[in-house]
């Protein structure tokens, strides 16, 4: 019987070993690539293992100083700025929406939640951010139409029904207000579920390349995942390309650099998880509950 | 001391520090309630463009009615069938698919013993979801490219013929519901496994003293408390069927022409109209249907669901 739960237990973490090697699969051959060289590359396709070893993809990648250290800089702006405006406005609304004596409650939930159910699509909201409200081309557009997410709303509010309301009691025959209360204990509480928000808004941003394909022409503005999309774009039109076009060829980085930007851009988003992974499975599940 | 305290609070009147307190909450959500107006709100009104012929130069206001001749233009071209029914099947896949796979992985972390193995594993699923779709194309590119493809450069060593994916439309139904697997399952089954994690252990000792077998557990326990859970994510999903992940379809196939017979989905199609053709209005139109289709469904699955079991139901 002991024997048999083992032999289970192995074959378990087995199983599990060859699907997470699969899952990382794609990761490693990206490297790989970016590790390889060039002319063997040309001649022998890509490989599961790097052909040769070869850094200069990387140093170009570096040192190549206008483009993508500008869209590096414009990308961590906005996503950090993002993060944390997003983490604080969510929550402040959240609050008084778990607050059982809030009047507002029931109306202001229903405003939330119907924006879940219901959108004007992509055509409308394009009309109104560049001709209404003009955050065409502005850093502003990467910020503001993201801040409030319904979801991750009604996830902080469960969140923080959950918190007991002695607590908050207690602060109030003190002679605490809302603010108080709100700052000096709810948010301290509350470090699993506004950790797991923060982790999801930081890389909802870090790997937009929507928003710039939409609004943004100015070349200073440009996100690193929608460069990163112009460039696949650039070699499928020299694919496509009737013979007799000419499609400006130095704007195509060779096949290692390619994929060197590549893990260059999705380092970042693999490097935070960690330090999220202590409040995430917490996060995610108790806010996750329906209230 | 006490007393006194109780009484300096109390005869300033409750109510007043009740309005005064209500006053905080409201001011709280004074900005968020406006970024919603701004952003979600005014776009639905918006959507009188669908009923419009719109002109850059006229304006939203200025450009002329013409009631829902956008609507009855989109119903006549011979996309509307191939997008719907895209969007649709993919959905469905992904949905059944995602399921399925979400909830086995979640049962066979619950499975193991070493809780810090259960870790690493879930690391390694869910990091996937970490990645962009630009991102992904390019692995898919890597793994699929014609001529340089690991795929394809495997399939020679072994003597076959190099095979152009990209222009191969019914292999997409299969690639692009792995990758929507591969990205989307990891975190899927950490919300299916932590609820687990909120079964009363009790039932699995009574369950062992009855000698259960592992499949049984799994059938009259495991399944069960995961019930409600899987429904109210798979409403919101079946409430999004309409909606297909535009991230997805658009880079991880590089919106390459060949493959539209499979490839091509509403959001897609919305995009390309309003992109390339310039047409606001269809698109408006388009995108005003995906809404009104998507809210009915949501009404309905929710209803449905409330019926047999409210515990299940979305609210």
């Amino acid at each position: 019987m002991k024997k048999k739960h083992k032999n289970r237990q192995i074959g378990l973490i087995l199983f599990l070993t060859i699907l997470s090697v699969l899952i990382a699969l794609p990761f490693l051959i990206l490297v790989s690539i970016s590790l390889s060289e060039e002319e063997r590359i040309l001649s022998e396709g890509y490989g599961l293992l790097p052909r040769g070893l070869d850094f200069s993809a990387y140093e170009f990648v570096f040192k190549n100083p206008a483009s993508i250290l500008q869209a590096y800089a414009v990308t961590a702006e906005f996503s950090v700025i993002t993060m944390v405006l997003s983490v604080l406005l969510m929550a402040l609304l959240a609050y008084p929406l778990s607050r059982r004596e809030f009047k507002g409650k029931k109306g202001i939930s229903l405003y939330i939640y119907f924006t879940m159910l219901f959108s004007g699509g992509l055509v409308p909201t394009y009309m109104v951010i560049t001709q209404f409200l003009h955050l065409g081309d502005t850093i502003w557009v990467y910020i503001l139409p993201s801040l409030i997410s319904p979801w991750y709303v009604f996830m902080m509010r469960t969140f923080f029904q959950g918190i007991p309301n002695e607590i908050s009691e207690s602060a109030r025959i003190d002679g605490a207000g809302h603010y108080t209360i709100f700052f000096r204990m709810i948010l301290p509480l509350s470090k699993p579920v506004l950790a797991t928000v923060a982790l999801f808004m930081f890389l909802a941003k870090w790997n937009d390349w929507y928003t710039a394909m939409l609004y943004i022409n100015k070349e200073s503005l440009v996100s690193l995942q929608y460069m990163l999309q112009r460039i696949m774009d650039n070699i499928k039109l020299l694919q496509e390309m009737p013979s007799g076009m000419t499609v400006n060829i130095a704007e195509i980085p060779s096949e290692t650099i390619r994929m060197a930007m590549a893990v260059v851009v999705a380092g970042p988003a693999l490097l935070v998880f960690p330090f999220f992974q202590k409040y995430f499975v917490k996060g995610l599940t108790v806010g996750s509950v329906k209230g | 001391m006490r007393v006194k305290k109780d009484r300096a609070i109390k005869p300033s009147g409750r109510k007043g520090f009740a309005r005064k307190s209500s006053w905080q909450l409201y001011s709280m959500c004074a900005i968020p309630v406006i970024l919603v107006f701004l952003f979600n709100y005014l776009p639905m009104g918006g959507l009188v463009l669908a009923f419009k012929d719109y002109r850059y130069d006229k304006g939203i206001f200025g450009s002329d009615w013409v009631g829902l001749k956008n609507f009855k233009f989109f119903f006549e071209t011979d996309t509307f069938s191939r997008i719907t029914f895209n969007t649709l099947f993919m959905n469905f896949l992904f949905i059944v698919t995602g399921v399925a796979c979400s909830v086995g992985l979640a049962i066979l972390l619950f499975e193991l013993r070493s809780r810090r193995a259960t870790k690493v594993f879930q690391t390694a699923l869910i990091v996937p979801n970490f990645i962009s779709w630009v991102i992904a194309a390019y692995m898919v590119f890597a793994l699929l490219s014609p001529r340089n493809g690991v795929l394809n450069v495997i399939i020679e060593q072994l003597g076959g013929q190099k095979i152009d994916w990209y222009s191969k439309p019914e292999a997409w139904i299969v690639i692009l519901t792995i990758c929507n697997l591969w990205k989307n399952v990891g975190i899927d089954s950490v919300v299916y496994y932590a609820s687990l994690m909120g079964v009363d252990m009790a039932l699995f000792e009574a369950a062992d003293i009855d000698g259960a077998t592992k499949w049984q557990k799994i059938k009259y326990i495991i399944i069960p408390s995961l019930g409600p859970v899987i429904s109210i994510l798979t409403i919101l999903k079946i409430g999004n069927i309409f909606r297909a992940d535009f991230g997805l379809f658009y880079n991880v196939t590089r919106n390459v022409g060949t493959l539209y017979q499979t490839t091509d989905v509403i959001d897609t199609y919305i995009y390309r109209t309003m992109q390339s053709v310039g047409n606001m209005g269809m698109s408006s139109a388009v995108g005003l249907l995906q809404s009104i289709v998507g809210f009915i469904l949501v009404m309905i699955t929710n209803y449905v669901t409330k019926k047999i079991d409210p515990d299940r139901a979305l609210y």
